[in-house]
């Protein structure tokens, strides 16, 4: 049984008196201690995928409209709040693009380590103060005896950004939801953030759900993919597998759309147009208009998601490169 | 070799941080420290480094937006950073800017005609608004944009059609030079390419030289002959591009190129 197993969840958005689709039938499971990415541009619907799994979607404009989230064999979006935070307690946590919006900048960064151990955890504060000291050290902040007493502030980015990771693995949970984790971070700094998390991935096993908009930290980071693209997964399979054999014309289009560091390139094979906005309907694929590929049936008829290979999906009416 | 078109010598710009006071010394943030860099005619050179090694300052220092605290830029042979504002007024129109968010500092109430009018009057380019309107137009074609849309207010545009406009209204005045400060970085993946597409090809078929300051590796391999990486308000190493990225000699650009996420490439 996967540790988290979603099915065909829909989230809609109230927009004066309509609902509006966005999020669309994703599905998708994460094995213990395995990593999968979620890769798209703004407005995909991959953070939105994120809070709902978190629960954090209540008090917005974005309804549940259908679907099931499994977590540990539960549904968890067929429990009342108390109910929800009673099976998931602990075991699930998440952090955020920007460090310092997450963290209170009047509190020193000890506090509020101590606070989200003690919320989950009976211990003195003693004990509480130790474990957030080696909770420091865990992600390697350099003299955590002294930098436990220091406020968000006079942090750097990437620092913060290790406190935020702190907080998370505070009571060891079974999931950690990362979005955006290093897009606020300098590249020297991204490489250190997602050793530590692959790092600490080994060393408890935890299972990781991370969301970018880039490839490269996908490929570097994920056991496997899935590619969204206005509210749906249009291709999802292993990394090596993506990236061995991408037939959704749209991960190609994001593939080409990355400057190469290692060899030079002309022109950038851009995907042309933009993504349509959340009231711009567009009939049959929701790709078509900036398709390479697009013909006939993909302005009419919304493909389904089919097998390329086993494991390998792929919403498209021509997949591009099949192996078969 | 040719003069280049633009020649820094040991530019400084320094920061006073803090206030002074009895027994308390002004900290100085030195955000330049000495650099020296050319630009030949047509070419591209690259400032590339990560947040806070000084190389937004470099860009606004040239433009006159900070002071610098030393140093000379010789612009077509005169000295730019030795001008008063008003000397620097008629070299405006040479040296442009292109920010990362280019409506952050227009007022959102004009139409992009009268955004793009504006510069063409102030330089007197034009003598009149149908002559104004007819170079918009041809101007707005160029940066892939329909001439129609000059008649829409900000608002009603994408980021990446933004950046366009932004691009239009620097490349309706035919400058000389083109800073262009982190031009890709707020826009989509899908995007970018094609604004970093859209500004290699306008610095081709114009011939303007250009100073592309970035901290996207990719965009600058992309874009540049020329790179500068900059570390700490110094130059590490400036090269030719495929020097820079192929046989790097300083251990930062070594540890900068190093760091880049790799994406897996098999072949099946």
């Amino acid at each position: 049984m996967a540790l988290l197993d979603i099915r065909n969840l829909d989230l809609r958005i109230a927009r004066g008196s309509e609902l509006l689709p966005v999020v669309q039938g994703v599905s998708f499971a994460v094995e213990e201690n395995e990593t999968l990415g979620i890769v798209g541009e703004s407005g995909c619907g991959k953070s939105l995928t994120a809070l709902a799994i978190m629960g954090l979607l209540e008090g917005s404009a974005v309804r549940i409209a259908g679907g099931s989230v499994h977590f540990q064999g539960r549904d968890l979006l067929t429990l009342s709040p108390e109910e929800r935070r009673r099976v998931m307690g602990d075991q699930m946590a998440m952090i955020f693009q920007e460090p310092m919006t997450s963290l209170n900048p009047v509190y020193r960064v000890g506090d509020q380590i101590r606070e989200a151990i003690l919320q989950h955890r009976s211990m003195s504060r003693r004990q509480a103060h130790d474990r957030a000291l080696d909770l420091l050290e865990l992600v390697r902040i350099p003299d955590p005896v002294r930098r436990i007493d220091s406020f968000p502030h006079q942090m750097s980015g990437g620092q913060r950004q290790r406190v935020m990771i702190a907080m998370a693995l505070a009571c060891d949970p079974k999931l950690l939801i990362a979005d955006e984790p290093t897009t606020a971070l300098d590249v020297t700094v991204q490489k250190e953030v997602l050793e530590l998390m692959r790092g600490l991935q080994t060393r408890t096993g935890m299972s990781i759900v991370l969301i970018s908009h880039d490839l490269g930290v996908i490929s570097e980071t994920c056991d496997k993919v899935a590619v969204m693209y206005r509210g749906r997964i249009v291709e999802q399979a292993s990394t090596s597998t993506l990236f061995s054999n991408m037939s959704h014309p749209y991960t190609l289009g994001l593939l080409g759309s990355i400057p190469a560091t290692d060899h030079d390139v002309e022109w950038l094979d851009a995907i042309p147009g933009r993504v349509p906005t959340l009231d711009e309907a567009v009939p049959g694929c929701a790709f078509h208009p900036r398709c390479f590929a697009a013909k006939g049936s993909c302005r009419t008829v919304d493909p389904g998601a089919a097998a390329v290979s086993p494991a390998h999906f792929v919403r498209c009416h021509f997949p591009q490169g099949s192996s078969s | 070799m040719t003069r280049p078109l633009l020649e820094v010598r040991e530019l400084r710009t320094y920061f006073s941080i803090g206030r002074g006071g009895f027994m308390r010394r002004k900290s100085v943030l030195k955000a330049v420290d000495g650099i020296s860099f050319s630009i030949h005619e047509g070419e591209v050179l690259s400032l590339v480094g990560e947040s806070g090694c000084g190389k937004s300052t470099v860009g606004r220092t040239l433009t006159q937006l900070e002071t610098a605290t030393a140093g000379t830029a010789m612009f077509d042979g005169r000295d730019i950073l030795n001008l008063t504002h008003a000397e620097f007024r008629p070299l405006r129109r040479d040296i442009q800017m292109i920010f990362q968010d280019p409506f952050a500092s227009l007022n959102p109430r004009l139409s992009i005609e009268q955004m793009l009018a504006e510069p063409l009057f102030i330089h007197r380019l034009v003598r009149d608004r149908s002559e104004a309107r007819e170079r918009i137009a041809a101007t707005l074609e160029l940066v892939g944009m329909d001439a129609k849309s000059m008649n829409r207010y900000p608002h009603e545009f994408s980021g990446g059609q933004r950046q366009r406009i932004g691009i239009a209204r620097v490349m309706i005045l035919t400058p000389r030079l083109v800073i262009a400060d982190e031009p890709v970085s707020a826009l989509d993946v899908s995007i970018q390419a094609q604004v970093l597409n859209l500004i290699k090809q306008l610095q081709r078929d114009s011939g303007v030289s250009m100073l592309f300051i970035s901290h996207d590796l990719g965009a600058v391999r992309h874009i540049s002959d020329r790179v500068a990486v900059m570390y700490r308000g110094a130059l590490v190493e400036t090269g030719e591009k495929r020097q820079i990225f192929e046989t790097p000699r300083h251990a930062y650009t070594r540890k900068l190129l190093d760091s880049i996420p790799r994406l897996e490439k098999r072949i099946a």
